[in-house]
């Protein structure tokens, strides 16, 4: 057995998807929104796990690809083989960021995603300033959107105080226990 | 009185609160109140399930445990992406025994898994839709664009709500309620979702190619029902126009707000004072 079989059995463990199944007809592609801004596009995802290459899925694991792809579940509803690849798209990713793998030009999104944890984390919900501000100082984009946020405050759209809620003892232990 | 629970979730707490404005309202106005659950949480969004998929269960699973343990049969959830995640959790955690085991130890609490989750539509439909047309005192006599959005009707094997790729029910509320729905090609496109800072010149792009083909095709507003759809579409107008290099006014509102003025609600208990995009019509 070639060593890369390795990460592929893992995935589909995992997933319970079967690369195999897929026959690369290009349907996936061809309705993603995002596959313009993909290194590559879903259907060649595909064929990149297809191969049991080890070289190839370390590619994908640092690709833009799976920062990009926002679930938007249209490749699996018009695939003929209903082939889960926003399942793939979540292995892929988790196992990105385990690894510290995350291709560096993706590095604002996962920003945005840790900090957007970070404030459910502590607070229980999300709160926007907060979310912001973790953002900013994970990025360093200190001046985007300067101009929204006082126009959001102004709508009665931004409350300056985070809502706490009870059990914030409680999302504490279930961040803590599911921590890979 | 119909008593339902109800799960507002984060953004209509903070920036999309005229949506849960004009749903508590619409609500109201048709006999039906809607409690929250206690205490709940944030179900994680796109960043848990991004990151962490045992987080995005966990999180999503403690808002099911504390709405069964209130004793609601039926929860509704406007945000579509809320409305998503805690449909998807409920299923997985269905079909598999070990894995609600895991979860539950995990939140420390019990769940057992009957919920009814509705979205907007479906609560409509279910509680409101008979009487809708003889409530309508201002029939909403424009043409407008059915925005549903992806993570409505997708994934339909699980969520089981409406077609796939030509969604209906938002439209057939919107003709009872004395609207035009236009035929148009962007009801299920995806609007950019959760890159509004990440990858703003994304959803731009996408945003405004879904903006573009509503206003081209004679919509005078865009119907939405998910916080974040609405926000793309409206906050993020300027960037929208920018890269299509042109102005375009077309307001987008909810669903419930639509229903609202149509029975008789005021512009300002809907909440439309609050949107960037002004709100002309009404
Ligand atoms: S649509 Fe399905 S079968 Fe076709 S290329 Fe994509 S994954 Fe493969
Ligand atoms: S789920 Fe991801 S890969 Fe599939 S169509 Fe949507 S963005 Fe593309």
């Amino acid at each position: 057995m070639i060593a890369n079989q390795k990460s592929i059995l893992e995935l589909q463990q995992h997933t319970g998807v079967n690369v195999n199944r897929c026959y690369q007809c290009g349907k996936c592609s061809a309705g993603c929104q995002l596959a313009d801004e993909m290194d590559f596009p879903p259907s060649m995802v595909m064929h990149m796990l297809q191969t049991r290459d080890e070289e190839l899925f370390q590619q994908l694991l640092n690709s833009k690809t799976i920062w990009l792809c926002v679930s938007c579940q249209n490749c699996i509803e018009r695939c003929p083989m209903s082939i889960d690849i926003p399942q793939i798209m979540d292995y892929l990713r988790e196992k990105s960021a385990g690894e510290h793998k995350i291709n560096h030009q993706s590095r604002d999104i996962v920003a945005f995603h840790r900090a957007f944890l970070d404030s459910i984390k502590y607070t229980g919900r999300l709160y926007e300033i907060g979310l912001i501000a973790g953002y900013k100082t994970r990025t360093f984009h200190l001046t985007q959107d300067v101009k929204l946020a006082p126009k959001m405050y102004a709508k009665g759209k931004l409350p300056l105080v985070p809502e706490m809620i009870k059990g914030t003892r409680n999302i504490k232990g279930i961040f803590s226990k599911t921590k890979i | 009185m119909k008593k339902l629970g109800f799960y507002p979730g984060c953004s209509l707490k903070g920036s999309s609160s005229e949506y849960a404005q004009s749903v508590l309202a619409v609500a109201k106005a048709f006999d039906i109140e809607l409690e929250e659950i206690n205490d709940w949480n944030c179900c994680g969004a796109t960043a848990a399930h991004n990151m962490n998929k045992e987080l995005a269960l966990s999180l999503s699973t403690r808002i099911l445990a504390l709405a069964e343990k209130q004793g609601f049969e039926e929860v509704v959830v406007p945000c579509a992406a809320c409305y998503n995640r805690l449909t998807v959790t409920q299923h997985e955690l269905n079909k598999d025994e070990a894995l609600k085991q895991r979860v539950s130890d995990i939140i420390e609490m019990p769940i057992s898994g009957n919920l009814q989750i509705l979205n907007v539509m479906q609560l409509i439909d279910k509680y409101v839709a008979d009487r809708l047309e003889q409530k309508v005192t201002t029939p909403f006599g424009h043409k407008v664009a059915c925005y549903y959005g992806c993570l409505l009707v997708r994934p339909h094997n699980i969520l089981k709500f409406d077609r796939l790729e030509d969604p209906q029910s938002m439209d057939i509320l919107m003709k009872r309620s004395g609207a035009e729905p236009i035929e148009w090609g962007f009801k299920t496109e995806c609007c950019g979702a959760g890159f509004s800072v990440s990858r703003t010149d994304v959803v731009a792009k996408l945003s405004g190619n879904i903006v573009k083909d509503a206003a081209d095709r004679g919509a005078e507003a865009i119907i939405v029902a998910c916080p974040m759809c609405q926000s793309n579409l409206d906050m993020r107008r300027p960037q929208i126009n920018e890269y299509l290099k042109q102005k375009i006014n077309i307001s987008v509102i909810y669903i419930t707000q639509a229903i609202g003025l149509a029975v008789g609600l005021s512009p300002k208990e809907v909440g439309l004072q609050k949107h960037f995009v002004p709100v002309k019509i009404g």
